[in-house]
C-alpha cells in the first residue's frame, strides 16, 4: 500500500447541536453519551472500543512493555502539531525505548469547560492517524471535564502497551566502557517550534516540531542488532543533557560527548543563540539516543540513515571508565567542560 | 551559522593560543567584567587552555547578580499585590530575596511574567487597563535603551498604568571600584563589547590613563575572548597600558547615538547600591523627574527595609574578583542552583553558576 499522507487523513467534523465543551460533558450522563456518540467513537472505532465496555481484554504473550504519560503542553497547537501527536508519539516511543514494538493505548483526556468542540476534533483526528500511522489501538479511555480556569484547554494522558523483542536486553545496567552513544536526530527542535509560539516569546521562525512515533523503526533495529544494543533513550524534558547525566548516575560510569559530532538544525541553533538557551537542554519529541557496541555502530548507522527523520543520525560520544558519574564535553575549539543535568527550567539571558 | 561559527574555529583558537603561549614570560591577572564573557570561557573549556600564567578573574558584570536584595523584595512585593502584573527578564525571577524570589512569589499566584523585551511589557499594559504593568528594568548600559524607550512609549500613547522598577548600573564605575580595592590585584581588563556597542569607548579612556591598566573592548566569542586576551598580554608584556578594540565589527567609538540619546532622555546617572559590593557613587541610572510617572520605584512609593545578605555568601568577594567560586565553603555544598544563597549561583552570568554547570569537580584547578 502506497504511504498515505497525514495531511490527506482529515476528517470532517460532524454537525453538532454545541460548540464548545460544557461540564455536562464530563458528566457521564446524556451529554458524555452525546459527546461520544457524536463522531469520537466512530472516528477512533477498533474491536476494542466498539465494545463500549467498562474496560479492554487483551492477550498478550512474552515480555510486555508499559508506560503511562501525560501531556500538558502549552500551547495546544504549534508549528508541526498539537497536542494530539504528542500524545501517541510520546508514549509510542516510551514502549520503543524498551526494545519493543507498542501495540495498544489507552486514552483519558482532560477538558476545560470552554474548550472549543471544533479544537477538540482537530486533536482527536491527529490521535487517530498517528495511531493508525505506528499501527497501534485505542483500545479504552476515558473523559472528564474540569471547571473553566481549572485546567489549560486539554490535558491527555496515554498508556502504552507492546511486545518486548525476544533478543532486547535494555537496561542502564547493560552499558560497557567503551559503548558508542548515537543520537537519531537533531536536537532542541520541538522544544524550540513550541518556544516559537509561546505567549511573549513569539518569534518568526520555520522551525516545526519533529515529533514522530519510533514503532516503524526501533523493532527492525532490534531484530538486526539484538543485546548488541544496550540502551534506548527518549531524550524529552531536561534535553539530551539530563538523560545522559541520569544514565552517569545510575550505571556509575562516565561519558565523554564531541560537541562538534551533536546535530543541531542551523536555524534552531541560530534560535537557541538569540534566546539564550542551549540545545543539550531543550527538550525533544523525533530523536532518541543508542548506547551500543562499537563493532554493530556501522550497521546501525547504515540502518538509520535511510530511516526518516534520522538521516542525520550521528556518533555523539562514548562511554568511559574515567570521571564516573560525569558527562565531559570536548567543545569545538577543544576545550573541555562538565556537562551538567538542567537545574529548574531553561531561562532566557537577560543581555 | 554564519557570524557565529567563525568564531568558534578551531584552527583560528588553535593559532591565537599559540601566539599567547609564545608571548607571556610573566604571569598576568586579567578581569572579564562581563558574566557572559566568563560564561563563554567557561563553558568553551577555554580557562584550562590559557598558559599557567594567565589568570582570568570574573568581574561584577552579571546586571542580575548586583540588583540589591530590598530591590527584588519590593518587586515580590508589588507581585504579590493583586493588581500588578510584574513583567521580568528570565534571569531575575530565580533570585532570592531576603522572603522569596519572584518564581516563589509566582507560584503563591502572584502574576508574574517572563518577556523578551520591555516593549512588549507596555503591550501587557494595554491589553491590561484595570492592572498595573511593572517591568522589572533590571541592566547595565546594554539593556537601558529597549528599557527607557518603553517609558517613552508609554508616555507618548498615554499608557498610564505601565511603571518601570529601574535597577541600571555602569561599568566604568565598577572597574573603578575593582581598581580601588585594595584586595584586587588586576593588571588588565577586558571590557564588555555589548556594553561598549551602546556606550562607545570614549568612557574607558580616562580608566586607562589614571590607572595605568590596559583595557581591550571585547566580544564573547571563544575566538574573540582569546584574541582580547592576547591584546592585552602583548600590552602588559610591553609595558604599555592603551584603549584597544578587539569586537570592532560591532562596537563603533562613539556607540550607538541614538541609543545614547533615549538613554539620556529618559535616565540620568545617579548613586548606585551593588548586591555584595555596596554603594558605588554615580555608578547607575535613576528615572528623570519629568518621567516619575512612570517610575515604579515614585509611584507605589513602599517602604521596603534593607535586608541582611545570608552571612555564609560571599558574593561581594566574588563578584570582585577576590574569590573564585570553588574557593568558597559554601559552593555546590549549602549553595546550588537548587537552592542558591547569592545571585551569582542562579544568573545564566553569574560566575558561581558558570562554575557549578560547566567546570564542576573536573575543574578544581582553575
Amino acid at each position: 500500500m502506497d504511504k498515505v499522507s497525514i495531511n490527506q487523513l482529515s476528517c470532517p467534523m460532524p454537525e453538532l447541536d454545541f460548540e464548545i465543551i460544557t461540564l455536562g460533558h464530563g458528566s457521564g450522563g446524556l451529554l458524555s453519551n452525546q459527546l461520544l456518540e457524536s463522531g469520537v467513537f466512530d472516528l477512533l472505532s477498533n474491536e476494542y472500543l466498539d465494545q463500549h465496555h467498562d474496560g479492554a481484554t487483551i492477550n498478550l504473550t512474552g515480555r510486555t512493555a508499559v508506560s503511562t504519560d501525560s501531556f500538558v503542553v502549552s500551547p495546544v497547537f504549534f508549528p508541526g502539531g498539537n497536542i494530539g501527536d504528542l500524545a501517541v508519539n510520546g508514549t509510542v516511543n516510551d514502549i520503543n525505548m524498551c526494545g519493543a514494538r507498542a501495540k495498544f493505548l489507552t486514552l483519558s483526556f482532560i477538558l476545560e469547560e470552554g474548550l472549543t468542540m471544533k479544537a477538540f476534533w482537530e486533536i482527536l483526528v491527529s490521535i487517530r492517524n498517528t495511531a493508525n500511522e505506528a499501527g497501534v489501538k485505542i483500545i479504552t479511555g476515558d473523559t472528564k471535564v474540569v471547571e473553566r480556569g481549572k485546567g489549560d484547554q486539554i490535558f491527555i494522558n496515554t498508556t502504552g502497551i507492546g511486545e518486548v523483542h525476544p533478543t532486547a536486553q535494555i537496561g542502564v545496567s547493560q552499558i560497557k566502557t567503551g559503548d558508542q552513544i548515537i543520537v537519531s536526530g537533531p536536537l532542541a527542535t520541538h522544544g524550540v517550534a513550541i518556544l516559537s509560539v509561546r505567549q511573549g516569546l513569539e518569534f518568526e521562525t520555520t522551525i516545526r516540531s519533529d515529533t514522530r512515533h519510533f514503532n516503524h523503526i526501533v523493532p527492525p533495529l532490534m531484530e538486526a542488532f539484538g543485546s548488541h544494543i544496550h540502551l534506548l533513550k527518549d531524550p524529552t524534558r531536561g534535553g539530551l543533557a539530563s538523560v545522559l547525566n541520569e544514565v552517569c548516575r545510575d550505571s556509575r560510569k562516565g561519558i565523554d560527548l564531541l560537541q562538534t559530532a551533536i546535530p543541531v538544525l542551523d536555524e534552531v541553533n541560530g534560535a537557541c543563540e538569540l534566546l539564550g538557551l542551549d540545545p543539550l537542554y531543550v527538550a525533544n519529541e523525533g530523536v532518541f539516543i543508542i548506547f551500543a557496541d562499537s563493532e554493530v555502530v556501522p550497521g546501525i548507522l547504515e540502518y538509520l540513515r535511510q530511516c526518516e527523520g534520522c538521516e542525520m543520525v550521528s556518533v555523539i560520544g562514548a562511554v568511559t571508565s574515567d570521571h564516573a558519574g560525569q558527562v565531559v564535553m570536548q567543545s569545538a575549539i577543544g576545550g573541555r567542560r562538565v556537562v551538567n543535568m538542567l537545574v529548574g527550567e531553561q531561562l532566557p539571558r537577560i543581555c | 551559522m554564519k557570524f557565529i561559527n567563525e568564531y568558534r574555529d578551531p584552527a583560528l583558537v588553535e593559532v591565537l593560543m599559540e601566539r599567547l603561549h609564545k608571548e607571556v614570560s610573566k604571569p598576568w591577572s586579567i578581569m572579564e567584567v562581563c558574566g557572559g564573557q566568563t560564561h563563554s570561557l567557561v563553558k568553551n573549556g577555554i580557562l584550562r587552555m590559557l598558559p599557567d600564567k594567565v589568570r582570568m578573574v570574573h568581574g561584577p558584570g552579571c546586571p542580575v547578580c548586583v540588583t540589591p536584595v530590598h530591590l527584588i523584595d519590593k518587586a515580590v512585593y508589588l507581585a504579590l499585590h493583586e493588581r500588578v502584573i510584574l513583567c521580568s527578564f528570565g534571569d531575575m525571577i530565580r533570585v532570592p530575596g531576603s522572603q522569596m524570589s519572584l518564581l516563589e512569589a509566582k507560584a503563591r499566584g502572584a502574576d508574574v511574567r517572563i518577556l523578551y523585551s520591555p516593549l512588549e511589557a507596555v503591550s501587557v499594559a494595554k491589553e491590561n487597563p484595570d492592572k498595573e504593568v511593572v517591568f522589572f528594568a533590571v541592566g547595565f548600559e546594554t539593556t537601558a535603551p529597549a528599557n527607557a524607550l518603553s517609558v517613552i512609549q508609554a508616555s507618548q500613547e498615554g499608557v498610564s498604568n505601565y511603571s518601570i522598577l529601574a535597577s541600571h548600573v555602569l561599568v566604568p564605575p565598577a572597574i573603578e571600584a575593582v581598581m580601588n580595592d585594595d584586595d584586587s590585584q588586576i593588571d588588565g581588563f577586558l571590557a564588555a563589547g555589548h556594553v561598549c556597542t551602546i556606550m562607545g569607548m570614549e568612557e574607558y579612556y580616562p580608566l586607562v590613563d589614571k590607572y595605568r591598566i590596559p583595557i581591550v573592548v571585547t566580544g564573547f566569542e571563544p575566538v574573540d575572548l582569546l584574541q582580547g586576551i592576547y591584546m592585552v598580554v602583548s600590552q602588559l608584556e610591553k609595558g604599555e597600558a592603551r584603549l584597544e578594540n578587539q569586537y570592532e565589527r560591532v562596537v563603533k567609538k562613539e556607540g550607538n547615538v541614538d541609543a545614547i540619546g533615549v538613554i539620556h532622555q529618559v535616565f540620568e546617572v545617579s548613586d548606585r547600591e551593588w548586591r555584595g559590593i555596596g554603594a558605588i557613587p554615580m555608578s547607575g541610572y535613576m528615572v528623570r523627574e519629568n518621567y516619575s510617572a512612570f517610575d515604579a520605584d515614585r509611584k507605589f512609593n513602599i517602604d521596603i527595609k534593607k535586608a541582611n545578605e545570608d552571612p555564609n555568601c560571599i558574593a561581594g568577594l566574588v563578584l570582585k574578583g577576590i574569590k573564585k567560586p570553588q574557593e568558597c565553603p559554601q559552593f555546590g555544598k549549602l549553595c546550588t542552583p537548587q537552592n542558591p544563597l547569592g545571585a551569582p549561583m542562579v544568573s545564566s552570568e553569574g560566575a558561581c553558576a558558570a562554575y557549578y554547570h560547566f567546570a564542576n569537580t573536573l575543574d578544581k584547578n582553575l
